[in-house]
């Protein structure tokens, strides 16, 4: 990643090529906060920081981290902001105040987008923010273009004194591809002091001059090198594709044997869009495809151009020729290009009849949280009106569906479990009579529940609050957070304790281990009955981290298949069938359980939880 | 070096946490080092482990491959375990595909929870051969736990896949791989299971 070995060909990922980019960049500063598909940039930032001369961290939350970039911007640093979708809307304040402010050193944000949702709750197209506040918009279509333009954007950040937001999509984020590395420069850009009479400030008077910056960017991108073309010099049909359309799309042609009657324009910057160019083969095309992921972003722009024109154009794209829903893939964009083109779709060989079962997400074998989960829908349960429970986003968010026993109601966005919790809590003193509980992890404890949390305890909502504190952001791959006692660069600091966090705010507080499966239950009952703002911390490890952490399982759990009852044991098959552990498997054969000894992890709980006390743990030596 | 088909497309699948993304990484950074043009795009959800998931490798000696393998294009299958094998078979098996897959079930929540069932092996191990020119039933996760460790099941079928005659790796290509990759205990072990998996292989596969 630090090699300076310009011309060398490597196999990068699309978030090491980001990195490699950043570095070519000589950049400052990095900051981040941890979100699929882009989690893994700022952790390889991190890990060579030092060794380049520059800082990163693992900001307590996206605002955090963009408002930082601003500072640095200020000193003339180069600085790095990267965020998920969910983070750039979280920031669109900082954002949009920036925009008008302009920038001095160059400010670039990657903002990772996730079409399907393949790791995340929703998809969301980062695209509008960029239109909406005004700033030019990049979009790589290979691993290469990933990596160069990174050095890009910061130059045209620089030369126009503006913010400049890089999307990327999942495909690029955690594709590989080939990328030709450029130079290193020696060290990073200089910083200089702030000078007295230097002002980056977000005032009405700025918007005029933020739109003649957009004006200046809209003249550069004519002729920008991020900008393709090929194909007939007039076309009548035309493609043009953003992301990762353009690798699909160019392959599509070629399958088809349609690539020379079709005009095909890929697009890098795709706002301000680079009218000129875009018109020079938009006036004689009579068909035009659309080839861009999640929102039609690109198509309603070139559509304003077109009308603008007076162009008589059809149009395809999301919606029609493509699903409104859903990544873009080879096969959705194959047979786009056919219904542009008229080819024919190749044909598929034909398959057999047999169903097959889908495979659902689970929590991870010995996860701490599917204990917490089986004793909150006991509790629940044995209520006299059944609870309200308000989901948040973390792993546990899965506790929505099956692996958790479909323990919650609803959940909006990070952070919002408490403050919905509030809001019912405080009818429980209008008549509504149920027990309101909610649930944050410890990374979204600092990210975005303290505001909550001081606005619930002051106002007293009753209401009960589950810190799952399993000492790690698990869900995008454990990276340090304020209560690790690490940062990004590898530093030891002070962890910050929730529990006298949660004591200075002035809720009553208890701390439970989820494991300990008779004592968790009654003190979250005891919890549940008291009036006000409770929160009881949940305190078990996160199984995966354990698992990175030992050399080798210290326990064995098996089934004693003579003690199991098997099918006609009165607790209905608990350990498979709602425990629901991916270790707790079933033996068909026999009828009987079993435990799986490939993904089991030797926690043990579910040995508590068999009534005929069939399941059993031998503790082996630590390792 | 001749790759038999331009591009040459490879799918690996099984469930989140087999080591499925690590073979795919392993196969498209040595064929980056042999000069040929690699793609890899993997689908990981937000379940890391007990979820589905499959990784695209694509190789070409011209051109610039995207990260996905269009549907009926795969020449060669890795499969991790057979439902997860037949599922990507149906959609990417085309008219040359040849499948090396452990034919151990992990049984979905869902099947486990009565509300779906799991296809009878035999059935679900016909389809697959119907969809193949070739199929190999190596029992990777066996060999892997005989080697010492369950999680060289991915060496095991490394092993087998580079006796293919359309694998772009050959088994002392593959060795020289993991010789740089591992050390000391781990490398003996790895060493191991890739010669169990190659041995299954030439013996047609075992169930």
């Amino acid at each position: 990643m630090t090699a300076n070995a310009p011309g060398q060909v490597c196999l990068m990922q699309g978030n090491e090529a980001i990195v490699r980019g950043a570095v070519e960049a000589g950049i400052n500063f990095a900051a981040s906060y941890p979100g699929s598909p882009s989690s893994q940039v700022l952790g390889m930032l991190g890990k060579i920081a030092r060794e380049r001369g520059f800082y990163a961290e693992w900001s307590t939350n996206e605002v955090c981290a963009l408002q930082a970039c601003t500072g640095a911007s200020l000193a003339n640093g180069r600085a790095l902001c990267v965020v998920k979708q969910n983070g750039l809307l979280c920031v669109a304040d900082a954002l949009h105040c920036a925009a008008q402010a302009g920038v001095k050193g160059g400010l670039v944000i990657v903002s990772s987008d996730d079409p399907s949702a393949h790791s995340s709750t929703n998809e969301f197209d980062s695209r509008w923010q960029a239109m909406s506040a005004g700033i030019p918009l990049l979009e790589p279509t290979t691993m290469q273009e990933a990596k160069d333009m990174i050095p890009y954007a910061f130059e045209l950040s620089e030369k126009t004194g503006q913010l400049v937001l890089v999307r990327v999509t999942t495909r690029v984020c955690h594709g590989r591809g080939n990328v030709v590395l450029g130079p290193l420069p020696e060290k990073p850009r200089a910083l200089e002091r702030v000078r007295e009479w230097d002002r980056m400030v977000c005032v009405c008077y700025m918007h005029g001059p933020a739109l003649e910056k957009l004006e200046q960017l809209r003249q550069l991108f004519e002729n920008s090198p991020c900008n393709h073309y090929e194909g007939p010099e007039a076309p009548k049909k035309l493609i043009i594709a953003g992301g990762t359309g353009r690798l699909y799309g160019q392959e599509a042609l070629r399958r088809l044997g349609v690539d020379r009657d079709t005009g095909f324009m890929a697009l890098g910057t795709l706002w301000p869009l680079p009218e000129n160019y875009i018109l020079k083969r938009l006036r004689t095309a009579e068909e035009v495809l659309i080839l861009e992921e999640v929102d039609p972003f690109l198509e309603r722009a070139v559509q304003a151009l077109a009308g603008r024109e007076g162009l008589k154009i059809k149009f395809l794209g999301r919606g029609d020729a493509l699903p409104a829903v859903g990544e873009l893939d080879p096969d959705v964009v194959t047979s786009a290009i056919c219904r542009l083109t008229g080819a024919a779709l190749p044909e598929k060989k034909p398959t057999g009849e047999l169903e097959l079962p889908v495979r659902e997400m689970s929590f991870c074998a010995g996860c701490p949280h599917r204990a917490t989960f089986h004793l909150l829908k006991r509790a629940m349960r044995q209520e006299k009106h059944p609870g309200v429970v308000v989901g948040d986003i973390g792993c546990y968010f899965m506790a929505g569906q099956s692996a958790g026993q479909y323990a919650w109601q609803t959940c909006n966005c990070m952070g919002s479990g408490v403050n919905v919790a509030e809001g019912l809590g405080q009818l429980t003193n209008y008549g509504l009579d149920q027990k309101v509980v909610t649930m944050c992890g410890d990374s979204t404890f600092f990210h975005t529940i303290l505001p909550g949390l001081v606005n619930a305890t002051y106002h007293n909502a009753n209401m009960l609050l589950i810190v799952l504190d399993n000492s790690a952001t698990a869900m995008t791959g454990f990276q340090p957070h304020p209560g690790t006692g690490l940062t990004a660069m590898g530093d030891h600091v002070k962890p910050m304790d929730i529990s006298k966090i949660l004591d200075a705010v002035g809720c009553q507080v208890e701390v439970a281990d989820p494991f300990d499966v008779v004592e968790a239950e009654k003190t979250l009952r005891r919890m549940l009955d008291q009036p006000g703002m409770n929160v009881l911390i949940m305190r078990q490890p996160c199984a995966t981290l354990m698992a990175k952490e030992r050399s080798r399982k210290p326990v064995r759990v098996y089934v004693d298949q003579d003690v199991c009852v098997g099918d006609g044991c009165g607790c209905d098959k608990y350990c498979s069938r709602v425990w629901g552990c991916p270790g707790n498997t079933w033996d068909f054969k026999k009828n009987k359980a079993l435990i799986d000894p490939v993904t089991c992890v030797g926690c043990g709980v579910c040995a508590k939880l068999c009534p005929s006390g069939a399941i059993k743990v031998e503790r082996g030596e630590e390792a | 070096m001749k790759l038999k088909y331009d591009p040459l497309n490879i799918v690996v699948c099984g469930i989140g946490g087999q080591g499925n993304v690590l073979a795919a990484e392993t196969l498209g950074s040595a064929m980056c080092d042999r000069g040929c043009r690699v793609a890899v795009g993997e689908t990981y959800g937000a379940s890391q482990r007990g979820g589905s998931v499959m990784s695209h490798v694509r190789v070409s000696e011209t051109w610039d491959p995207s990260v996905l393998i269009p549907a009926g294009e795969a020449h060669i299958i890795i499969g991790f375990e057979p439902l997860e094998t037949l599922r990507i078979a149906r959609k990417y098996a085309g008219t040359d595909t040849v499948t090396v897959y452990d034919p151990r079930p992990v049984y979905p929540l869902g099947v486990l929870q009565g509300v779906q069932t799991y296809p009878s092996l035999e059935e679900l191990q016909a389809e697959i051969q119907q969809l193949s020119t070739l199929a190999l039933a190596i029992p990777a996760a066996d060999i892997a736990m005989e080697a010492g460790d369950s999680r060289a099941a991915n060496i095991a079928l490394l092993g087998a896949f580079s006796t293919l005659s359309a694998a772009p790796l050959s088994g002392e290509d593959l060795e020289k791989i993991l010789a740089q990759r591992f050390q000391g205990k781990v490398l003996e072990l790895n060493r191991n299971a890739f010669a169990m998996g190659r041995e299954a292989a030439k013996k047609g596969g075992a169930v």
